[in-house]
């Protein structure tokens, strides 16, 4: 992108240095390795390798029937564990033409969203650490243990749920989970706002990120990327609204968008986001109504021979998955569209040319999450 | 300098909160009722004996091959005190290839095994977590009387209590055909 930047005066030879950054460093969220050719401060060559976490998740769904295979999905991206979940068995209910039960439909809905604001908390508070500001991460945390524990009292586990089932819902929620979570919403809207008036707008933030790893919309589009990444760069793509699924067609929500698509962007769409999704969880609390929570349906589910690609909204952007079946218990092919992994392909156009220190809070500013790129 | 100061007032006011940091070791934070531990075996306390049959059926379905599990006639049905033709001789399960998904509990057709609260295991040796059925049944008690948990559907009377309930009908009018005890209910699985 940008031109070499030449040497200091007087001295007309200098040599790029190589910088190893990873596996084990804080700052790439899991174990991405990015070799760094850098000139003074400014980078001017970057290659990332991937693949540090390859558990071959696509292959072993091969020899899993589909009830195991969300223990699988639940580890891919391991901060949003409830939006995978839906990514499998909406693919595989398209497949086998299910109509889901309303309830269960709304309770995915909630539990989706407030992963949502989870992942985005989460987000918040390590892309802050990224930019240099330890406190928020705290403030963050604590929100999501909120949220985690809620879930701990729904599903079971704080993280790995294995909560969805084809065709609906492992269990129906607890007697109090509609007022514990109204309760909750009230909590997480208070601490969103103290995050966002203690953070968005100050100056140390706003001097490392405004401008800082700038992609125009078009060139996103190119890159392939989505979720809050694509539309901090001004296009207002979701597939909650695009193509929905579930029920969100019965929700009102806004879409917020960024301007510039730079760091700064990426980090308040997600902020404005995590508020829209507590507006979509007020609305689904409201539309909840009692009944079944499961399709009915043999214990097995065996889908038809055919191949299905369903696509959802997660908290990083459209997860896909494309499934081949051959008519048997187990898939005879899965593929997932993994958000983070498109959303990491500008890395090196966003990075050279910038700061090394910027290259930290561009890689934060993606938000990836290395168990669903590297699967 | 204005978010300096609005900075310095959220420092302010959270001086004034309660503290949310337990002190893990001396503090333990509660776990939910539905927190799901490591699978533990359950106790028939009315029978006096297991719940689980050695059917297979959770073995078969573990996304981790985590257990296994051997079944032997059940002594106390020849005699009669049990509904129980076959139950369990072995279980063992591997808790650190647990992923505590769940499954197993989902598929049992008896009420045997439930996820526990059990979450604290850490051992010295490399086998300390490969759990055998005494302990998985220890779990499972401590379970039991910690969480009050009930069980989702009677017992099917044992051989000695038909054979009772026959003589009662005899002696009065006929009772309806109590329920084939093994295998009449695996179609249906485990509700909710």
């Amino acid at each position: 992108m940008t031109a070499r930047v030449p040497g200091a005066a007087g001295s007309p030879q200098t040599l790029d240095m190589m910088v190893n950054m990873g596996p084990q460093h804080p700052a790439t969220h899991g174990v991405f390795r990015m070799e760094l050719a850098i000139d003074g401060e400014r980078v001017v060559g970057l290659i990332p390798h991937i693949g540090y976490l390859h558990r071959g998740s696509e292959k072993l769904c091969e020899h899993e029937i589909y009830s195991q295979i969300i223990t699988l999905f639940d580890r891919l991206d391991y901060v949003s564990n409830f939006n995978n979940e839906l990514g499998l068995v909406l693919a595989v209910e398209k497949l086998m033409e299910i109509q889901v039960p309303e309830r269960a439909s709304y309770v995915r809905m909630i539990l989706c969203e407030l992963n949502r604001i989870a992942s985005h908390l989460l987000f918040v508070g390590t892309f802050a650490l990224d930019a240099g500001a330890m406190t928020p991460s705290l403030y963050t945390f604590r929100d999501r243990e909120m949220i985690q524990a809620l879930f701990e009292a729904t599903s079971g586990a704080r993280m790995m749920h294995n909560f969805f089932r084809v065709g609906g819902i492992k269990e129906d929620v607890a007697d109090d989970f509609v007022v514990r979570v109204d309760r909750l919403l009230g909590e997480l809207e208070r601490g969103i706002d103290e995050v966002d008036g203690m953070l968005s707008f100050g100056e140390v933030l706003l001097a490392r990120t405004k401008g800082v790893g700038v992609i125009s919309g078009p060139d996103a589009i190119d890159w392939g990327m989505s979720g809050p990444c694509l539309r901090a760069s001004n296009v207002p793509y979701d597939v909650r609204v695009d193509e929905p699924y579930c029920l969100y067609d019965r929700v009102e929500f806004g879409v917020p968008v960024g301007t510039q698509g730079d760091s700064w962007d990426r980090y308040y769409t997600r902020v404005v986001e995590m508020r829209e999704s507590v507006k979509i969880v007020r609305q689904c609390l409201a539309q909840l109504q009692p009944g079944p929570i499961m399709a009915q349906l043999r214990r097995i589910a065996r889908p038809p021979k055919g191949e299905v690609y369903a696509h959802a909204e997660n908290p990083r952007g459209d997860f896909g998955v494309y499934i081949v079946s051959d008519g048997g218990e187990r898939p005879y092919r899965l593929k997932v569209r993994p958000p983070s992994y498109c959303n990491l392909m500008p890395l090196r156009d966003l990075v050279v040319g910038s700061y090394i220190a910027d290259a930290v809070v561009i890689l934060g500013s993606l938000d990836i999450v290395l168990g669903e790129v590297d699967r | 300098m204005i978010n300096s100061i609005k900075a310095l007032r959220v420092t302010l006011r959270s001086m004034a909160r309660k503290r949310v940091t337990a002190e893990y070791p001396k503090e333990h934070l509660p776990v939910d009722n539905r927190y799901m531990g490591f699978p533990a075996l359950l106790w028939d306390f009315q029978r006096d004996e297991p719940f689980c049959t050695g059917c297979m059926v959770c073995v078969r379905y573990c996304p981790t091959q985590c257990m296994s599990a051997e079944m032997h006639d059940n002594p106390r049905f020849a005699e009669g005190d049990s509904h129980r033709r076959k139950i369990i001789q072995t279980f063992e399960i591997n808790l650190n290839r647990c992923i505590l998904c769940g499954i197993c509990v989902d598929v049992c057709n008896f009420d045997a095994i439930e996820m526990s609260h059990e979450h604290e295991l850490a051992g010295r040796g490399r086998n300390d977590q490969r759990v055998d059925l005494g302990e998985l049944l220890k779990m499972g008690k401590k379970y039991q009387a910690d969480t009050g948990w009930k069980q989702s559907k009677p017992n099917a009377p044992s051989p000695k209590e038909k054979e009772a309930a026959t003589q009662k009908s005899e002696a009065g009018k006929p009772a309806p055909e109590p329920p084939s005890p093994e295998g009449a209910s695996r179609a249906e699985g485990r509700s909710g």
